[in-house]
């Protein structure tokens, strides 16, 4: 048995060592290669250039120990967040899958909805090539973890040319305090196939705890993936959440990736277009106040010609909040008549919000077309006086407005339940009526 | 129809206004009585549409001297929410595209706030949608306008179209409409001007702000004035409107530095 360099890192791998072997060799493997780096990996810190914004110090003073045994939770818990339009849904309860709370019946003709334990069982093929592969687990650390703890996982597999005409909504829930969680989803869309996967994050633990979670998505060619991701965390937790995609070509990945919660929250996705004519929508809204810090570190990696990438990232930061988006544009070398464009939106909307906004372009090929904007202000003037000459007091104008900075970025979400849910947490948060 | 007996909406009286320290108006003077239909015109830069943005209270034009009193009251000193409240309903030239605010939910609140405002009853969401339903009617628009963000992705026409929609809504008792007829084609014109003349009453008044003629076929206004160099240069009736459509404006600036350089040479002579 190895000990971890880290002590911190050494507690929270408490129990991997004796987690019972799968009767498959290859997730076996994989999952020892991370325990493996997760023993060698330390927990970054604001010297590493990645993490120079996010200090990480108040998570390695936070104790903490996996979830006691599946938590009891009834139906009233998940209540509130009941999608009518979803087709199926998978619930996790601090990390641990919650069947009596989940619906994984329906679309079976098209789609395979199952925990990770029962879609082994006849769709080990289809998951062998990018469970525990497509998020790498070499350098990042919070990859390892969650990768060395790997049991239990959402899985969505939708077969070939076929479409599941309702949303699958994988609902990660904390109940415990002082637990670290482990959450994974997998998501695989054969050539042809289309869907819609909504991952949400809520609580209803008031303490802190930590979500350490990762997504796989690959889009095979021709398929067509909307991911939407709420991370609505309470107020003292800790998210830490890497989502890595693989467009094949002519697929296409359009993901909604919304920043309620945490005290500290951080979102790495990474999204590499492996093929011709592959194009992906990201769009990203942090909405945070108080002292929270809300970080999204995105990759696009553009590896194939005729590549197409859209992005928008948007921050409203009240309070001494802080929110931190480092976006990465990576064209390599033959990834020709690459189109891709990148905006930064953000509102501060107090004296001590802050926002740390880094576009990083890294272009190695010669015929694309490259944009990229970033602001950081304060509301429009002009739609403040047309609000005004319309009769809205400025407080009102301003508050519809802010409200409406994130509202563009939420109606973009193909689920109206959801859409309806959020615009009214939006609503409240900045005081508009409407 | 001309009124001049009837009670002024408006008197402008040498006003002067800025914009980032350039002087653009120059001594606006203007009486708008009820009823009244009045067209400005002029050449571009004339600061026209500078002069419609000052009477809403639009925030980046200081005034500099002159006075503004609406329904008797002095306007300068209020708010541009204040003004709306109070009746005055500026037509934007280039109407303002806020995405992620629903038309039906934006329109609702202006009627709410305005109706509030003037001791009237407010419309909850669903009394409102059968108002709003109405009103659209006389503008030949699509409800599924309701569902989408203010003016986001609408064509010019369609833009405009929801500029009168939101006159209808309100029922101001001064429309100053800035170049309304720009972009639209000849239906949509002949909407916008329906909508407008179904709107006047003996008790509002409207100025509308305009380069060419062609909305005055379908308006028909009382006054037609000249603005050039921040001031108003001549005032006609409905014909002058034709006048400069086929003589174009360099007369009427001709005829006024005459007049101005005559006055000016003969208050030398009395001075000497």
């Amino acid at each position: 048995m190895t000990t971890a360099v880290h002590p911190y890192i050494d507690a929270l791998l408490t129990g991997t060592r004796e987690l019972p072997g799968t009767p498959y060799a290859w997730l076996n493997e994989r999952r020892g290669a991370a325990l493996e780096r997760a023993n060698a990996l330390s927990v970054p810190t604001t010297r590493d250039e990645e993490w120079r914004f996010t200090d990480l110090a108040p998570l390695t003073r936070l104790q903490l120990r996996g979830a006691a045994g599946a938590a009891t939770v009834g139906a009233e818990a998940i209540r509130p967040y009941v999608m009518p339009e979803a087709g199926a849904r998978l619930v996790f309860v601090d990390g641990i899958f919650a069947p009596a709370l989940s619906i994984t019946g329906a679309d079976s003709d098209n789609a395979r909805v199952a925990p990770l334990a029962e879609a082994l069982k006849s769709h080990a093929g289809a998951l062998e090539p990018h469970l525990a592969r497509l998020a790498g687990f070499e350098k990042n650390v919070f990859v390892a973890l969650n990768t060395a703890h790997l049991r239990d996982a959402a899985v969505v597999i939708v077969r070939e040319n076929t479409a599941c005409g309702k949303p699958v909504h994988v609902l990660h829930l904390s109940t415990q305090p002082g637990t670290a969680s482990y959450p994974r989803c997998i998501v695989v869309l054969e050539s042809g196939a289309a869907c819609t996967v909504v991952e949400e994050y809520q609580a209803i633990s008031p303490d802190a705890y930590f979500t350490n979670s990762v997504t796989e998505v690959a889009v095979a060619p021709n398929a067509r993936l909307h991911h939407v991701k709420l991370q609505a965390e309470n107020g003292r937790a800790f998210h830490i959440a890497t989502c890595a995609v693989s467009i094949a070509r002519d697929a296409s990945y359009t993901t909604q990736a919304i920043s309620l919660g945490a005290r500290l929250s951080r979102y790495d996705l990474n999204v590499a277009l492996n093929g011709e004519g592959a194009f992906s929508q990201i769009d990203g809204l942090a909405l945070i106040s108080e002292r929270q810090l809300a970080d999204t570190h995105t990759l696009i990696d553009h590896a194939f010609p005729n590549g197409r990438s859209v992005q928008l990232h948007k921050t409203i930061v009240g309070g001494a909040a802080h929110a931190v988006f480092n976006g990465k544009i990576f064209v390599r070398p033959g990834a020709q008549l690459t189109d891709s464009s990148q905006q930064s939106r953000n509102l501060l909307l107090s004296d001590k919000a802050t926002v740390d906004t880094k576009p990083q372009l890294e272009i190695f090929a010669d015929d694309v077309k490259c944009a990229h904007g970033a602001t950081v202000g304060q509301l429009d003037a002009d739609q403040l006086f047309y609000l005004r000459s319309r009769g809205l007091p400025e407080q009102a104008a301003r508050n519809l407005l802010t409200y409406a900075f994130g509202a563009s970025v939420i109606e973009r979400i193909p689920v109206k339940s959801m859409v309806q849910r959020l615009e009214r947490v939006v609503m409240a948060q900045t005081g508009a009526e409407a | 129809m001309k009124n001049e007996q009837g009670r002024a909406i408006l008197e402008v009286r040498g006003l002067t206004a800025n914009v980032a320290g350039v002087p653009i108006l120059k001594g606006m003077d203007l009486t708008v009585r009820e009823g009244e239909i009045h067209a400005i015109m002029g050449p571009n830069g004339s600061g026209k549409s500078t002069f419609a943005k000052v009477l809403a209270g639009h925030p980046a034009y200081e005034i500099t001297g002159g006075t503004v009193r609406f329904e008797g009251k002095d306007l300068l000193g209020i708010e541009p929410e204040e003004r709306a409240r109070a009746g005055i309903f500026l037509g934007f030239q280039y109407p303002v595209e806020i995405p992620g605010v629903s038309n039906s939910a934006f329109l609702r609140l202006a009627y709410n706030t305005v109706q509030g405002a003037r001791g009237k009853e407010e419309l909850d969401p669903l009394e409102f949608d059968d108002f709003i339903r109405e009103k659209m009617k006389l503008l030949d628009m699509d409800p599924a306008f309701l569902e989408r963000s203010v003016n986001e992705g609408f064509s010019g026409g369609e833009k405009k179209r929801n500029e009168i929609l939101q006159l209808a809504t309100l029922e101001p008792k001064l429309s100053i409409l800035d170049e309304t007829d720009s972009g639209l084609d000849i239906d949509a014109l002949r909407v916008v001007a329906n909508g407008v003349n179904s709107l006047l009453r003996p008790d509002n008044a409207f100025v509308l702000v305009t380069h060419y003629q062609r909305l005055l076929n379908y308006i028909v206004p009382d006054y037609v004035h000249v603005m050039e160099g921040g001031r108003l240069i001549k005032t006609g009736g409905k014909e002058l409107a034709l006048e400069l459509e086929s003589r174009g404006y360099d007369w009427v600036v001709e005829e006024d530095r005459a007049n101005t350089s005559g006055r000016a040479a003969a208050a030398a002579t009395t001075a000497a």
